[in-house]
């Protein structure tokens, strides 16, 4: 089973439920793979402290036009469906935008003056590290400053397997990056939290499991600050509230110390497994 | 000289559109026959690369200059190396007729 741990709002707890129900799920005896799929800023790592055992380089494939070649016939251009190439015949001058660049290769194809190659640009990295007996890390981690993350999330995808439990911890947002760790879920927990950014965020966030199609619940975050607008939406649009997690300061002084608090504190070990729990009878559904 | 000239509708009195790569018409003024052609613009929903796609159109039309509000990173550099000026007007209740009028006023 996929799992992924979602939020519209970044800071509303994704890594706090996807790491705690890492703990019980490994707790419970199960084969669970964690991929940190927030390659911008991934942090799981700083609460599971695992042995590295795998370590692999991300890179894409760059389109290189040699002008010495080009005739300027625009074809390749015309077959760049992502409009990363300019091609003025009557200028004599052709541009690549490297960033717009996806490896998908059609300028290749296209070119028959043979005045396209290709160079390796490196991405990123995917890390993995054991954890405990069967229970894995995965993590993706981009370079700064690269255009696209979601090639290195696709590798993280691809090196966590097919363990019996995968949960995702997904990037904030609703873009690409998002897409890219949801897509392969059996279900998505959005974790918000009872603020007006909170639900801004979580109802953008519902649009687009909608439009996907994903089964989705919530997990309310903070439970106590803010106000009751979360749950009357929730209960408006019937959408299951999986767990409340109270806005406590000994949670925040846990966490601060890169610390769990289902391993602190047992009563919450107890709530994180009915959490699991909860969504296992949903996906059977 | 020709100039291309971002546009929200396709006619004189039609506002100048504030974006560069995903306004909906292009206008291009002809500063020597005061001709202008009204295009539309086909990169106004692409998904990605709007901005290098309508560099494409304007710079085919062999423009010299380019007025919009804005212009994005990505075509900034490219119509420097192409010697092609943009123009950035911060009014957003200036018509395109408005335009070519200093242009043509300009002239005498």
């Amino acid at each position: 089973m996929k799992i992924a741990i979602a939020s519209g709002k970044g800071g509303t707890g994704k890594t706090f439920v996807a790491t705690n129900l890492f703990y019980v799920a490994v707790k419970n005896g199960r084969n669970v793979t964690l991929a940190d799929c927030d390659a911008e800023e991934p942090n799981v790592e700083g609460f599971l402290q695992g042995k590295p055992i795998r370590k692999k380089t991300v890179s894409q494939n760059l389109a290189v036009i040699d002008p010495e070649k080009c005739v300027y016939c625009g074809k390749c251009r015309d077959w760049c469906i992502y409009n990363a190439i300019i091609c003025l015949e009557e200028q004599q001058k052709i541009y690549l935008l490297e960033d717009l660049c996806h490896d998908c290769g059609a300028c290749l194809v296209a070119c028959k003056f043979d005045a396209i190659s290709e160079t390796e640009r490196r991405l990123g990295t995917v890390t993995t590290s054991v954890i405990e007996e069967d229970s894995v890390l995965t993590e993706a981690r981009a370079d700064v400053g690269i255009y696209s993350s979601v090639p290195v999330i696709k590798a993280a995808l691809t090196a966590s397997g097919t363990p019996s439990l995968l949960l995702m911890d997904a990037p904030p947002g609703i873009s690409c990056p998002f897409i890219t760790t949801v897509a392969p879920a059996d279900f998505v927990v959005l974790v918000t939290e009872p603020t007006p950014f909170g639900l801004n965020d979580l109802k953008l966030s519902v649009e687009t499991l909608e439009q996907l199609g994903k089964p989705y619940g919530v997990v309310v975050n903070r439970d106590g600050l803010g106000d009751h607008k979360v749950y009357d939406w929730l209960e408006e649009k019937n959408i299951p509230l999986l767990m409340k997690i109270p806005f406590d300061r000994e949670i925040a002084r846990i966490y601060s110390q890169s610390l769990l608090v289902a391993a602190e504190d047992d009563s919450y070990a107890k709530q994180f497994l009915l959490l699991l729990q909860k969504i296992e009878a949903l996906c059977k559904n | 000289m020709k100039i291309a000239i971002t546009s929200t509708g396709n006619s004189l009195d039609a506002l100048m559109d504030g974006r560069f790569g995903r306004c909906m018409y292009f206008v291009i003024y002809d500063t020597e026959t005061g001709a202008t052609e009204f295009v539309p613009n086909p990169n106004k929903e692409a998904l990605e690369g709007a901005g290098p796609a309508s560099v494409q159109l304007v710079a085919s039309k062999g423009v010299e200059k380019v007025i919009s509000g804005e212009f994005g990173s990505k075509v900034k550099a490219i119509f420097d190396s192409l010697k092609i000026q943009l123009v950035i007007l911060k009014d957003p209740h200036i018509t395109i007729g408005q335009i070519i009028e200093k242009f043509a006023t300009q002239k005498k």
